[in-house]
């Protein structure tokens, strides 16, 4: 058992072309982390990185004492579940299963067994006879997830592995996919841009944008607490309310109302980024209050998501989620922004002020 | 109920609309074999002023005691499976380096296809003055490499004559097949590659079980392809050998032709029309018999 480190890591195709620019991460023996970030942030190129699929132009990767840099994909000890998959379409599950045993000579009595206890871990055993042209979608994502395991690797890599499942089948396979690595005791870096699936399975998460690592947290604390402007608004569904506001009088101006700004010294611009969730209906004691009129309602179910337009700033609309019982036509309505939900960050910058 | 009359319109609207080619294929296909057959069972040529005479299987028994015949389809499945075998391995390696990306890959790939554009007949002419004994470019770069030191009469010695006809075959062949290959190549996804070198595989390891394989179902219709035409070889050997020399590289088409046209025995040369037709329907049976399984261990 081993720790992953990756060490101010970068690859660069050519001056304008740079997946990853610098990244630099631990990943402690059966901590998961995820990669999360939007299309094109380098998360999948730092995953082919770690498995050697693509070489670094500078930095290192090491796993516990061994620097693995250049080693061949092979020698890493590194198993990986592919977006596609990538079963071989010729081999049956069993062999698909084997394969990485076969290649390393063990014998047959130990792959056998060590392929019947795996297939028996994951509800294939019926199935190993079959091709994957003859497997569900789930079954097929199942048989990848045995290969990786079979092999009892130093590191696990998974790149978005749930993405071709539908959405039921994708809900069900996440919580097994918890269970399953919560009893490898590896480091394991899974790849994603669905952020439910972020929360819901890590205990770290690096959220990367541009090639650059924006924050490494826990999920609840990238939630909570995310280091920039881009880490709010990517975090969260609904996303994160964020204005660019000018301040006066200690305070940034939301239209006709004054936000009192926890700063020592307040600089002239500032962005006031506020969750959906923490905008409430004001009630008479309420500080930090706004009105605005209503323009735009949303039902999701438990919850009615309304647009509504501050003030004194018609083109900044806030957006609140305020409970689905109550009847909303085009109204003005008072709404209070929770002084404790508001994250303040640097207008140039992007950087959490507090 | 109702479906089953929608069925069976459907149906109906399939077989007529596949009619008309169903036609034109008897016509053009089924009927001259039919008649090549039935000619077979007569003699007709010289001796019976080209009537025919009625003589049973007298022409197929004929052919069991030709020497000639039995020579001829020797050095055609020589040719064949030699040139085949030669295409196959050649042909693979190029499939393999232009599925690579270098920079000019566009210009290597139609330059790798050229060969296969030209007509037989004049680059059979081109090989016949390359390996000709005074004026060949062939003796001439062996001679300079300092490998030979009189000429070689590479056409006039039996088994060289054989060895250049098959030399030009792969050099006019190789590309078709190359072609074909690199397609199949295209098919196979990187993914496949790659994860069979997480599991631990060097490229050799992965060649033999991941492209061979997934190659399988490319490479029978490419031996399917050549297999029937390198049997039927006829304008390439003709323009360079004439089929000798002393029939060293005369193939059953040559035979059959200078048995019809030469000699003008209908019946006999029906007769090995009819047996070469046969044996090359048996081959193809076989390749696409081991396609299909190749096709369903796949998919």
């Amino acid at each position: 058992m081993a720790n992953l480190e990756l060490r101010n890591l970068n690859k660069t195709y050519s001056s304008k072309v740079v997946p990853v620019k610098d990244i630099s991460l631990k990943v402690d023996e059966g901590e998961f982390l995820t990669l999360l970030g939007p299309s094109g942030c380098g998360k999948s190129t730092t995953l082919r990185l770690i498995a050697g699929l693509e070489q670094p132009t500078r930095g290192q990767i090491w796993i516990g004492e061994r620097n693995v840099t250049d080693l061949r994909s092979g020698d890493r000890n590194i198993a990986m579940v592919f977006q596609s998959y990538a079963l071989y379409p010729h081999m049956t599950v069993a062999e698909n299963i084997a394969s990485s045993l076969k290649l390393r000579h063990l014998s047959k009595l130990e792959i056998r067994q060590r392929v019947t206890d795996v297939a028996t871990k994951l509800g294939l055993e019926e199935l190993t006879q079959r091709k994957p042209s003859q497997l569900s979608g789930g079954q097929r994502q199942r048989v990848a997830l045995a290969r990786a395991l079979v092999r009892q690797p130093d590191v696990f890599l998974l790149d978005e592995p749930l993405s071709n499942l539908d959405a039921l089948l994708r809900e069900r396979v996440r919580a097994e996919l918890k269970q399953l690595f919560k009893a490898q005791n590896t480091p394991v870096v899974y790849v994603t841009h669905d952020q439910t699936e972020a929360m819901t399975l890590s205990s770290k998460v690096a959220v990367l944008y541009n090639g650059n690592l924006q924050q490494l947290d826990p999920p609840q604390r990238i939630y909570t607490h995310p280091a920039n402007r881009f880490v709010a608004s990517f975090v969260g569904s609904p996303q994160m309310n964020l204005f660019v506001l000018s301040c006066r009088d200690n305070a940034a101006w939301l239209g006709n109302f004054p936000i009192p700004v926890p700063l020592p010294t307040v600089p002239p611009q500032i962005v006031l980024g506020i969750r959906p969730e923490n905008v409430c209906l004001a009630r008479a004691e309420d500080t930090h209050t706004i009105q605005g009129q209503i323009y735009l309602v949303e039902s999701l179910g438990m919850q009615n998501l309304l647009s509504v337009r501050v003030q004194g700033a018609p083109e900044l609309t806030i957006r609140a989620l305020l409970p689905a019982a109550w009847q909303w036509s085009d109204d003005i309505v008072k709404l209070t922004l929770s002084p404790q939900s508001l994250h303040w960050f640097d207008a140039a910058t992007g950087d959490r002020l507090f | 109920m109702q479906l089953d009359k929608i069925q069976k319109r459907e149906q109906l609207t399939g077989w007529m609309l596949t009619l008309p080619a169903l036609l034109l294929l008897l016509l053009v296909f089924a009927y001259p074999i039919g008649q090549a057959f039935w000619l077979s069972l007569f003699t007709k040529n010289l001796a019976t002023q080209l009537q025919p005479v009625y003589s049973g299987w007298n022409n197929y028994v004929r052919m069991v005691f030709d020497g000639r015949f039995w020579e001829t389809m020797q050095n055609t499945t020589i040719f064949t499976c030699v040139s085949v075998f030669l295409e196959l391995l050649l042909g693979m390696g190029i499939a393999l380096v232009l599925n690579q990306s270098f920079p000019g890959r566009g210009i290597v790939r139609t330059i790798a296809i050229l060969p296969w554009a030209l007509p037989t007949a004049l680059m059979a002419l081109a090989w016949a003055w390359i390996f000709n004994d005074q004026y060949g470019v062939w003796n001439d770069i062996l001679q300079r490499l300092g490998l030979i030191h009189t000429e070689i009469n590479w056409l006039g010695e039996p088994s060289l004559a054989m060895m250049a006809a098959i030399a030009a075959e792969v050099w006019k062949t190789t590309p078709f097949i190359s072609i074909l290959l690199l397609a199949g190549l295209q098919s196979i996804p990187v993914e496949l590659y790659e994860a069979h070198a997480l599991d631990g595989a060097n490229p050799w390891q992965s060649f033999w079980r991941i492209t061979l394989p997934l190659l399988m179902p490319q490479i029978l219709i490419a031996l399917l392809f050549r297999f029937a035409q390198a049997f039927g070889v006829f304008d390439l050997v003709l323009v360079m050998t004439g089929g000798g020399p002393a029939g060293a590289t005369e193939t059953v088409s040559l035979y059959i032709y200078a048995m019809v046209m030469r000699y003008l025995d209908f019946g006999y040369g029906a007769a090995l029309i009819v047996v070469t037709f046969l044996l090359l329907v048996a081959a193809v049976a076989i390749v696409s018999f081991l396609l299909s399984k190749a096709r369903n261990s796949k998919f």
